[in-house]
């Protein structure tokens, strides 16, 4: 039974990582009494975060400024704000709860987060910094209809930003709730309008350091707990894995691959949405706009790919010791699952936490580090919430004003000063749109929205950008009706799925047992291996089939744009030589 | 920029030999780091076993956690490469190029 609910969590977690700590962070949560600590010291981060929004506020004048945080970023820090964008509290408590509950899967899981960092050096992050300004659209628009292109990319952009929004809203809520004992709709409300803050008043400078400051404190927090933990094996991973498989119920499964992976074709299928996904999402991609040039893009990527390989390791060596050390700690469990002496009861040791396996990570803190560090972990945890739905909204706010507003819309007659009142009026309306849905979504599932996000990204935006750089025979109409058919093909493709069609919808099927169960009507469970393709295939045909003059005319442009890729000669912000 | 300036540069010995080698170099580490990626995916659903074997004998480890870590260290170390790479000959053609034309 306890075996069948860690593979129950597991299931539920193959939706991509914002969401992997979906099971408690979505169903009912306990509150816990009010942990003074804790708001101290998040307190403490509030108070310094505005001081900084109201330092950037003073810098923030020009469009530059606000979107790119003036691209004076150095390729270091905005590693760390990169791996900050990735590090979410989600990601944090999720994967230190699957190793915990599961083990060795925890750790397949982590690792395909990170592969899609080294394709984005390899093929996008120099090339966007080279053509870009402020947006991705301002790459794929670069020799392309203004008004088609930008359209396309900013709807997409909007979509992934809310889906992402929205499970981070809804996550952030439950997870305060628990950390601090505040009420739902405070926490939602706290979390819109402190990002509000920064966002509006500060732009990307003050979004930037607040995702830099929560990325120290996160690595060295995690690093703490890491080699804490380690220290009761005598730093032996060895040890640990011993004591670990002769107390768990999984017992020596736990050292190998479980059901992560159920069959090649979906294990294949997340794995490229999580892969080229990460190569598509605006609020990423944003970042590459505020370092100065190429070479400090790389660096970025560079930096950020170590931070966030050596996270996942920390947070594999969390799950792990937390096997042997939360059974020494029945304060952790429920009553019910303790035996007559008081003691855990083995059996009960994933399923009798108190909290869900969320509270893994939260709970070794207090197990290794007392109250104090309990308090300093859970401020942690708000904090990185914080700075990851302010990156999400200055990226939808900027899809809103540079490129539906200033492009669309004035069609490049727009001045500087109304288009940033615009992005913070933009900044404000999506700010309140979050707050609202992510009261309304409380208790909705919202567990396939993160994997919709990745889906998105990897299906409408990476191939209009891939195809934009290296390929020059693509038109407007190639890319206008790829975006929109990857865009669509991965939402349509989404809702035909379990996630969707059987846990919202309520759709339901019997199994081989003989058992109800909700379904989906098809079997995969990301759509990326058909939406990309898919995406790419149509791209391709409209291009070829479109023999307009313009599309000569975009055809021959490539020329020019290459070189500027290349070399970075015309590039935004290129030092003069 | 002006199309003779773009007609020359990309006519220019130094911006071909740049555009050649980071492409070959580009796909050449996108294709390592796929293989790597789906490799370890592939061998998880055809044969997971492998990976629960002890690195020694008698021990719990398995084969599975370095190979797990050594994918993570592998990510980590081919962006290092290309950095490697990239800030030697690809700058250095590339400020060649820069230094001609701008």
């Amino acid at each position: 039974m306890n075996r069948l609910s860690s593979w129950g969590i597991l299931a539920a977690l193959l939706v991509p990582f914002g969401l992997a700590a979906a099971p408690a962070l979505t169903g009912a949560v306990e509150q816990r009494s009010v942990n003074m600590t804790a708001i101290i010291m998040f307190l403490v981060f509030v108070v310094a975060t505005l001081g900084i929004t109201y330092w950037a506020s003073k810098r923030t004048r020009t469009t530059k400024d606000f979107y790119t945080a003036g691209g004076g970023i150095t390729g270091m820090q905005n590693g760390l704000a990169i791996a900050g964008d990735f590090m979410s509290a989600a990601s944090f408590l999720g994967i230190s709860g699957l190793v915990f509950a599961s083990g060795y899967d925890g750790l397949i899981y982590s690792i395909g987060f990170l592969v899609g960092w080294p394709i984005i050096m390899f093929l996008i992050a120099e090339q966007i910094r080279n053509l870009g300004k402020f947006t991705f659209a301002d790459v794929t628009s670069y020799r392309f209809g203004q008004t088609q292109i930008r359209t396309v990319a900013a709807i997409s952009s909007l979509v992934v930003v809310a889906f992402y929004l929205i499970a981070q809203m809804v996550g952030a809520g439950k997870l305060i709730q628990l950390l601090f004992g505040l009420e739902y709709w405070l926490a939602v409300v706290a979390v819109g309008l402190l990002m509000m803050t920064y966002v509006i008043f500060g732009g990307m400078t003050a979004t930037t350091w607040v995702q830099i400051i929560k990325a120290v404190l996160l690595l060295s927090g995690a690093t703490f707990m890491a080699v804490a933990a380690l220290s009761y094996f005598n730093f032996s991973p060895e040890q640990m894995f011993q004591q670990a498989v002769e107390i768990h119920p999984g017992g020596a499964a736990i050292m190998e691959p479980g059901s992560l992976v159920k069959d090649p074709i979906n294990a294949i299928s997340l794995g490229l949405a999580l892969m080229f996904g990460t190569a598509g999402l605006p609020h990423i991609l944003m970042r590459f706009f505020t370092v100065p040039n190429a070479k400090e893009a790389r660096k970025s990527v560079f930096y950020a790919t170590g931070f966030i390989g050596y996270f996942y390791i920390l947070t594999f060596i969390i799950g792990f010791s937390a096997i042997v050390l939360l059974a020494q700690n029945p304060q952790f469990y429920k009553p019910e699952a303790l035996n007559a002496d008081g003691k855990v009861m083995l059996d009960q040791l994933v399923s009798g936490l108190a909290g869900g396996t969320n509270m893994v990570a939260i709970n070794l803190a207090e197990a290794v580090g007392g109250n104090l560090f309990l308090g300093f972990i859970s401020a942690v945890a708000f904090a990185t919430i914080l700075a990851v739905v302010a990156g999400l909204t200055l990226a939808g706010a900027s899809a809103i004003s540079h490129d539906l507003y200033a492009s669309v819309i004035a069609k490049g007659r727009s001045n500087e000063a109304t288009e940033i009142k615009v992005s913070r009026i933009a900044t404000f309306v999506l700010g309140m749109v979050a707050i609202a849905l992510g009261i309304a979504f409380e208790s909705q599932n919202v567990a396939f929205m993160v994997g919709l996000a990745f889906a998105i990204a990897a299906s409408a935006n990476f191939p209009v950008l891939a195809a934009s750089i290296f390929w020059g025979k693509m038109t407007t109409r190639g890319a206008f009706y790829g975006g929109f058919a990857g865009l669509i093909s991965a939402v349509v493709l989404t809702i035909l799925s379990k996630a969707v069609w059987g846990d919202v919808l309520g759709f339901t099927g019997v199994n081989a047992e003989g058992q109800v169960v909700p379904v989906g009507l098809i079997p995969l469970d990301n759509p990326a291996i058909i939406s990309i393709p898919f995406a790419f295939f149509c791209i391709w045909l409209f291009s070829v089939l479109d023999q307009s003059e313009r599309a000569k005319l975009e055809r021959a442009a490539y020329f020019a744009q290459r070189v500027r890729c290349e070399t970075g000669i015309g590039a935004e912000g290129a030092v003069a030589h | 920029m002006r199309q003779d300036s773009v007609d020359a540069i990309t006519a220019h010995p130094r911006y071909q030999e740049l555009i050649r080698a980071r492409k070959r170099f580009a796909l050449l580490l996108t294709a390592i780091m796929m293989l790597i990626y789906y490799g370890l995916i592939l061998v998880i659903a055809f044969a997971p076993d492998w990976l629960g074997v002890p690195v020694a004998p008698g021990m719990t480890m398995t084969v599975g956690i370095p190979i797990g870590i050594l994918v993570i260290l592998s990510a980590f170390i081919l962006t290092g490469i290309y950095v490697a790479r990239a800030n030697g000959q690809f700058d250095r053609l590339t400020k060649e190029i820069q230094e001609e034309f701008e």
